[in-house]
């Protein structure tokens, strides 16, 4: 059951790189990070790639497969026929280090722009008291696994490199979101979203949505409602006060 | 050598799981200037990956809990070889450090009362694991790792840079300790800093601090099929031993019963434990529910005798014992090897795991999300429709860096602190479920607070670094670009894991044992002369032969104290001595390098005796099963 598949795997650096083609063996069951690691073990050894899990669970392995952007340690290669060349490249949006991998600490910027979790005064830990139904509505974004496929996705800086200062992208507008929506955060966030964070810049198209490898529905469920508030509200601070009271009891 | 890139702080903690994250965010509130250095990308340790949940006795959905409970089940679950004081501390603040995690933005399911819901795991006697659907562990590296930023962002306010007084190094790996001479003490060390390289660069860069916590936790990648990632070399283990410390339990290792078999490439991923919690049973190819012919006599009493009284368990667990489907995992993961070897597991060689039938479909994609998730998308198989075929998979070690347990400073080596998995003694010989996270935070804060506690009381007087050190870290580090392609470190790695595996895994044999410490050998001299292709940027090979000199170390210490201890206890099973032995309870082994610098020497420690007022929360009968007659407590006058 095994095969010989043709890959092109990127390989280089900053400077300079290009596609290099392998012929190597496939067996059954695998996905396309196998094979990355059957390269490094028998004809590439220092073929650079990140991963963790192996499981879709860290959010680690992000590349681009045949120009989309995926997992790849949740891509199967049962997905593809055996004669079809399978093209590996590096996330686009981020600046590439080696082969695979790419620098993503634009990312890591952004998430330290978004002010914490901010519980109310007084409350003690043990204390707090949430609904299920709740809390379930920032759950869904807490699955996040930071692959941050989404941001290299999203068309605001995936083609528009200078918009990467006033745009925090589809990761971190759901980050805010999840807080504005979590039952017990008292901070005021939606002026911040749409003022600091270029909320403003996402026009719904929802191409982040359809390569979350969590299935989180970012642009209906985050993004959208997001954008509503901000409209609703118009920064009106005994709206904005009002809302935090209700929806706190 | 050349000029190697500096860094001065005052506590380093080496990992970014739950145990490194806890203790940086401690050291840092204690007003220490802080460097957390990892692996991985910042958010992605193997904490990230748990699964099932965070035990703590709160009492949310069972108010009978409490932490002598707590305490009770998880000596039981270690065959009371655990250091009770680390147990006693490890119940007592378990709570506090959940609680804690909701103040900094976490947010587990609830109760219908509003407060944090808990489940059933394998040897807790009441629903105690707080959890998130059944990806705990990703809500609980998220939560620290925003904490850290609200500490960031503190900085900046302050003093305009986030990272004035808390750093992350993301992407680097230590492969050195460094310390002086101790004059304090005979043989000791102090430590002055630690060494290691950029994985991106290859560039060398030493970190300055009187006060290291290691917080890298596993090992699993020595052995073949395991649910652990390429970070689990045990590069903590490694370096504590070369600095002078000592592991102890190194014999006793976790094989999680149910890892995925198939696909062979996804061979060894788990399958949480939540998928017995929440109702799923295990079934050999006859399609009987062999888990009832395995329960041990220590457990009788406590576990189902038939289906129906199981069945009855989840929903009305006062009146009702629970299935052995929920016995701890060692018990379990023997029972699955036991009927696969005698002709009943699946087509696969391993034994059906089953919620298909138990729960209507849309329960089991509510509660088991991501196992849902995982086996549609890498094996075909709808869990809502389908069982699971599963099998034991190596998964945790339970021995490790020896501390003391207040405290997590390892003795022998002053300034050293060691939390979470890589540190030995908490669990005993078996770790229950929901066990590690909690230990992780407990003894997380703990290391940062006693780290921080003694850089302060050091004041002026810390040492500087040897640059010898540095130098010879320099040339470790270098030497397999000199070795032209002799071995390939890929090969020796596969050879270790099989050999592990074969020779040192679920079920123990003299002769198979001393096999191993033979090839480990070979394999050691084959290390020596791995060789790397290309430069030091980003280079994965030479990674590899870097951390081969880690995993043989650690092998070695498994493999000499699992020939070493003869009888069976937890998770170390011996097939020529199969009994539980109380006269063994009273050994701990400990591992420590030889003067020849090469090899470990094993050394037997008497632990402590268990303090009274903790003996009395078990009865006399259930005591004599663990302890010799010497160590029980009096028989009170007119007690049966
Ligand atoms: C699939 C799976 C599911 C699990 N589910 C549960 C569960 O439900 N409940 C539970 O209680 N436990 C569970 N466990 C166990 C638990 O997750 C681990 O024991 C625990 O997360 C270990 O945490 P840690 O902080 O000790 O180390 P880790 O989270 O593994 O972090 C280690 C850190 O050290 C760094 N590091 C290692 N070596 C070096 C080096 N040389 N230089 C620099 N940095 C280094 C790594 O990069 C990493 O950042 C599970 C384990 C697995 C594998
Ligand atoms: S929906 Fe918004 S954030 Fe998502 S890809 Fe489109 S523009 Fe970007
Ligand atoms: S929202 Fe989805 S796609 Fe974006 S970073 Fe998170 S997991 Fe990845
Ligand atoms: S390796 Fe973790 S998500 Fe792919």
């Amino acid at each position: 059951m095994s095969y010989k598949a043709n890959f092109r795997v990127w390989r280089g650096d900053v400077d300079s790189g290009e596609l290099r083609d392998y012929t190597v063996e496939v067996n059954e069951g695998e996905v396309v990070l196998d094979i990355i690691h059957r390269l490094q073990a028998t004809q590439a050894p220092d073929l650079a790639v990140r991963w963790n899990c192996k499981a879709g669970k860290c959010g680690s392995c992000s590349a681009e497969i045949n120009g989309r952007p995926r997992l790849l340690c949740m891509t199967r290669m049962s997905t593809f026929s055996q004669e079809e060349t399978i093209t590996v490249t590096p996330m686009r949006t981020f600046p590439v280090i080696r082969d695979l991998v790419t620098d993503v600490s634009f990312n890591y910027a952004k998430a330290r722009k978004v002010p914490s979790f901010t519980p109310p005064e007084g409350l003690k830990a043990g204390e707090y008291r949430m609904q299920q139904v709740d809390v379930e509505r920032s759950q869904e974004f807490r699955k996040c696994i930071e692959c941050y496929l989404c941001q290299n996705t999203c068309h605001v800086i995936r083609d528009f490199e200078d918009n990467k200062e006033a745009f925090s992208g589809p990761r971190y507008l759901m980050r805010i979101a999840e807080l504005d929506m979590h039952p017990l955060d008292v901070a005021d966030r939606q002026k911040a979203a749409q003022d600091e964070h270029g909320l403003g810049y996402c026009n719904i198209t929802k191409c982040c949505t359809e390569v979350c490898p969590e299935h989180i529905k970012i642009t209906d469920n985050a993004l959208i409602p997001m954008k509503e508030r901000v409209a609703d509200r118009k920064y009106d601070p005994i709206v904005w006060l009002g809302d935090k009271i209700r929806r706190r009891k | 050598m050349s000029e190697v890139e500096r860094h001065s702080y005052d506590v380093v903690v080496i990992g970014a799981g739950g145990a490194g994250l806890r203790a940086a965010i401690e050291a840092r509130s204690q007003g220490m200037r802080t460097a957390v250095v990892c692996k991985s990308l910042f958010g992605k340790a193997h904490t990230v990956m748990a699964e099932g949940g965070i035990a703590a006795s709160m009492g949310n959905v069972n108010s009978n809990d409490n932490w002598q409970v707590h305490f009770r089940d998880t000596m039981r679950g270690g065959k009371f070889l655990n250091y009770w004081r680390m147990a006693e501390l490890h119940a007592q603040e378990a709570p506090d450090r959940v609680w804690e995690l909701e103040t900094w933005g976490a947010l587990f399911d609830r109760t219908g009362d509003g407060r944090i819901s808990q489940r059933n795991f394998g040897g807790h006697e009441y629903p105690r694991l707080a959890h998130v659907g059944d990806r705990t562990g990703l809500e609980l590296i998220r939560t620290l790792q925003q904490k850290i930023v609200a500490l960031q962002q503190e900085d900046e306010q302050e003093f305009g840079d986030p990272e004035a007084r808390l750093k992350v190094f993301q992407e680097a790996t230590v492969t050195r300790l460094l310390t002086v001479p101790d004059s304090g003490s005979e043989d000791g060390a102090r430590i002055t800093g630690a060494f290691g390289y950029w994985r991106e660069s290859g560039r060398f860069v030493v970190f300055e601090a009187p006060a290291v916590v290691l917080a890298t936790g596993g090992i699993g990648k020595s052995f073949k099929v395991t649910s652990n990632s390429w970070e689990y070399t045990g590069d903590g283990q490694a370096l504590a031993l070369l600095a002078g410390a000592s592991l102890i339990n190194m014999e006793f290792v976790q094989f999680h019963p149910t890892g995925m078999v198939w696909p062979p490439s996804v061979k060894g991923i788990l399958v949480t434990e939540s998928v017995r919690g929440d109702g799923g049973v295990l079934r050999n190819s006859e399609g009987k529910r062999f888990m009832f012919d395995y329960i041990p006599d220590v457990f009788k009493e406590k576990y189902a005798k038939s289906e129906e009284e199981g069945d009855r368990w989840y929903t009305d667990p006062d009146n009702n014992r629970r299935p052995p489907e929920l016995l701890p995992r060692d018990e379990v993961a023997r029972a699955i090897n036991a009927e696969v070897k005698e002709g009943r597991g699946t087509p696969h060689g391993g034994v059906y795991l089953d919620v298909s039938s138990r729960l209507p479909a849309d329960v089991i994609r509510r509660k088991l999300p991501s196992m849902h998730h995982q086996f549609k998308e890498l094996a075909d198989v709808d869990i809502t429709a389908e069982p699971m075929e599963v099998g034991p998979t190596c998964h945790y070690v339970m021995g490790g860096i020896e501390v003391d347990p207040d405290t997590a400073a390892t003795p022998g080596v002053l300034g050293l602190y060691a939390a979470g998995e890589v540190a030995g003694g908490m669990h005993g010989s078996n770790r229950l479920g929901g066990n590690s996270l909690s230990d992780l935070l407990v003894f997380g804060r703990r290391a940062g607070l006693y780290a921080a506690e003694y850089v302060t009381e050091l004041g002026d007087a810390r040492r500087d670094v040897d640059q010898g050190q540095i130098d010879e870290a320099a040339a470790e580090a270098v030497a397999p670009f000199a070795n032209e392609g002799a071995e390939n470190p890929y090969s020796v790695h596969q050879e270790l894991q099989q050999t592990m595996n074969d020779l040192v895994g679920i079920i123990r044999r003299e002769g198979e044992m001393a096999e191993a410490l033979t090839r480990l050998e070979e394999l050691k001299a084959r290390a020596a002369k791995a060789g790397v292709e290309g430069h030091r940027q980003y280079n994965p090979g030479w990674h590899l032969a870097l951390d081969l000199r880690n995993m043989l170390l650690v092998s070695e210490c498994i493999a000499k104290a699992a020939l070493e201890r003869e009888e069976s206890r937890g998770g170390h099973t011996r097939e020529d001595h199969p009994g539980m032995s109380a006269d063994w309870r009273k050994v701990v082994l400990a591992c420590a390098l030889a003067a020849d610098d090469g090899h470990i020497d094993l050394v037997r420690r008497s632990p402590e005796p268990m303090r009274a007022d903790l003996l009395a929360l078990f009865d006399r009968d259930e005591l004599k099963k663990y302890l010799t007659d010497a160590e029980l407590p009096a028989e009170e006058e007119g007690s049966d």
